[in-house]
């Protein structure tokens, strides 16, 4: 019998049952809501008098909706009824079901995918399920972390397990350092770009060489988050001592003999050295070069001294349709090159770049610049303890001086369900995870990158390369 | 959903077409499933002012009453909102055929019963060609036999997929799953008990967590 993969490993420590040759029953161990995809779960359940199984393995947040005006915490209000309704729905449901919440003026309320982990919720060898795509994140701590339907929602509320497709196993090497200035975002956005939107679809990616090694468990993090848009079902990352420095940081609650076993366990999760994996991918982080999104789905990307790519040199008849549909959108021809390209807006923040680290490079770069003329620049922190952070270490001074707008918490404009939207035209250099038409605004603009790029952006008032900009000023 | 389905099936040729796309953020605003056949594909079928657009098939009288769709690779990827499932049902879609799907979008299908067929692309572009001929009235019909596995175009044509037949018997019949799993609870309730065991830390996670922190917070008060 060959050797287990690390994702094998999570899926039989959380095999309830086996249902056929395809699917098991898994356990999950957290299961994480918003305001916007539980609703109809809650009311499917109570339509069938059911309750919530396991009220403590489940953690609730309002993010998608909730503004981000910069008004203290307390005085958080969603104007929007709408919305507000979404809300006061949530706290009704946790109230009911005795669910922990981080609701619209708790000081702590931020994005789910940055609050779980910094709060130690998330630790290595858990499943931890949420009705959002970007659930991926927690592979970053050697977690199994994915998206899930709000039907499924409903099912984990009343069973805490979920009828589960096993996913295949991929496994992505990547070797060499990255250079200065390029970052794990522009590693995803290059990963993404080279196996397509759909070139992890119904696998379990594993990541690992020396480039992953030395990433921070931050910036590990990013790279899980985005694997998501390559299709990919989860993402994960052995844990190694830089997951055990994070989480020993983040969580508490295992001190002693709890964490020594913990601990035992975690050092087995890892793929044996037979375990054999369904794709294999190699690629070298030396050669990776700041990465920018040109088009309307994450893989129509480039290094940022590259070129708009030329839809006449695309044989499939689909493939370029989608490439003039994405470039007729875009407002770029064949052949444009991105850098210099000028943007309106600057959107910094997102489950995807809205941790400390990131807001450490924007204000690094921003310090003692100001953000261009007719540029919008806003920064939204990933949650509140990280805005405390940015707080305390001047980062958000600094910032504020440089012309940025210093925000409240949330999913804000990565979505644009609440009120930070782009309007039509409007050309945006983003932190997100997403460029979709109309994903931050009908007819508005998304470039994604870097923090680092999406600084420099706003500073510039047009995309640059953030390794050389510096210099030619 | 019953195990046959035939209608008008409309063409949209788009590679990854997203879940944003299929159910834009402004549709999202609610707590019911309400409303949302407005919403489907808003920005491809309606201008900024709110006017139907000629050049989407689905305002088009030879698409009318679409119960079909054929579209690109990769449908449904991105957000794993379920109310792009419900709102193509809503619309009165009854099947999707493409070359592939997203996977959470896939699975959310099954659980509403709203039938993915996925196809070969050859095929695929095969019935693209086919469906988007508007002249000869009733060319662009396509039945569907779940059980049968086969995909028959108006001029005879005739394409095979496969479903697990697990998922071939939840798109042909629906199922309660969450009623399902619960026939199962004392096996998760056994399972738990090992779990936990081996694992302590993980149980009441949540709440440990939560009450950690609102401990913290009282003492700085």
């Amino acid at each position: 019998m060959p050797g287990m993969t690390l994702y094998d490993k999570l899926v039989a420590s959380h095999e309830v049952a086996r249902i056929d040759a395809e699917h098991v029953l898994l356990y999950v161990d957290l299961h994480i809501m918003n305001e916007y995809t539980s609703p109809q779960a809650f009311s499917g359940l109570a339509a069938r008098g059911r309750d919530v199984l396991r009220p403590g393995q489940q953690m609730a947040v309002v993010d998608h909706i909730i503004p981000t005006h910069p008004v203290p915490s307390a005085l958080r209000v969603i104007a929007d009824d709408a919305s507000s309704r979404q809300a006061l729905n949530l706290k009704r449901n946790c109230d009911t079901q005795h669910i922990a919440l981080f609701d619209t003026t708790d000081p702590l309320q931020g994005i789910e995918h940055v609050i779980a982990p910094e709060h130690g919720m998330i630790l290595p060898g858990m499943v931890v399920l949420c009705g959002d795509s970007h659930t991926t994140t927690y592979g970053a701590l050697g977690a199994l972390g994915f998206g899930i339907g709000t039907s499924e929602v409903e099912h984990i509320l009343a069973t805490q397990t979920l009828v589960y497709r096993v996913a295949r196993n991929m496994r992505i090497r990547i070797g060499g350092a990255l250079p200065a200035h390029v970052s794990a975002k522009d590693l995803v956005i290059y990963l993404v770009h080279r196996i397509g939107a759909q070139g992890a679809r119904g696998h379990a990616v594993e990541f690992c060489g020396e480039a992953v090694a030395a990433l921070s468990a931050e910036a590990r993090m990013t790279l899980c988050n985005m694997t998501v848009e390559a299709g990919a079902r989860a993402a994960l990352i052995a844990p190694d001592a830089v997951t055990d420095a994070y989480v020993t940081a983040h969580a508490p609650q295992l001190r002693g003999a709890l964490l020594d076993e913990a601990r035992a366990w975690w050092a087995t999760l890892r793929s044996d050295d037979d375990a054999r994996f369904d794709v294999e991918h190699a690629f070298d982080a030396s050669r990776i070069a700041p990465f920018v999104t040109w088009g309307t789905s994450p893989d129509q990307a480039m290094p940022v001294d590259g070129a708009v790519p030329d839809p006449r040199d695309e044989p499939d008849a689909l493939a370029r349709l989608a490439l003039e549909k994405a470039m007729d959108y875009i407002g770029l021809a064949a052949g444009a090159p991105i850098a210099g390209v000028p943007i309106d807006r600057v959107f910094i923040g997102s489950c995807t770049n809205g941790r400390i680290e990131d807001l450490r490079v924007v204000a690094d770069l921003a310090r003692g610049k100001q953000v261009a003329a007719g540029v919008r620049a806003m920064v939204v922190p990933g949650s509140g303890a990280v805005r405390a952070q940015a707080e305390a270490e001047g980062l958000a001074a600094d910032l504020i001086a440089a012309g940025f707008e210093w925000r409240q918490p949330g999913c804000s404009m990565c979505l644009a369900m609440n009120d930070d939207v782009l309007r039509p035209g409007e050309r945006c250099a983003s932190t997100t995870n997403r460029n979709f038409e109309g994903r931050q605004g009908r007819a508005g603009r998304t470039h994604l990158m870097s923090p680092a790029m999406a600084a420099a952006a706003a500073l510039a008032g047009r995309i640059v390369d953030v390794r050389t900009w510096g210099d030619a000023k | 959903m019953n195990v046959m389905t035939e209608g008008v099936a409309a063409p949209l040729p788009y590679s990854n077409l997203d879940t944003d796309q299929i159910m834009p953020k402004q549709f999202l605003r609610i707590i019911d499933k309400a409303g949302l056949d407005k919403g489907l594909l808003y920005d491809l079928r309606f201008d900024e002012a709110g006017a139907p657009r000629p050049d989407c098939v689905l305002n088009q009288p030879a698409y009318a009453g679409a119960s079909i769709l054929v579209a690109g690779p990769n449908f449904g990827c991105g957000s794993s909102r379920e109310h792009a499932v419900w709102g193509l049902q809503q619309f009165g879609i009854r099947a999707v055929i493409a070359s592939s799907f997203g996977e959470i979008f896939y699975f959310n299908a099954l659980n509403n019963g709203l039938l993915l067929v996925t196809l070969p692309p050859a095929e695929v572009d095969a019935l693209l060609a086919k469906v988007s001929n508007t002249a000869a009235a009733g060319a662009n019909r396509v039945g569907i036999d779940v059980m049968a596995g086969q995909v028959r175009a108006a001029d005879g044509w005739i394409a095979h997929f496969e479903l697990p037949a697990r998922h071939r018997s939840m798109f042909a019949q629906g199922q309660d799953m969450v009623g399902a799993t619960l026939q199962q609870l004392p096996e998760v309730e056994r399972f738990e008990a090992r779990h936990w065991a081996r694992f302590p830390w993980m149980k009441d996670v949540a709440r440990q967590v939560r009450d950690r922190l609102d401990a913290h917070d009282n003492e700085r008060r």
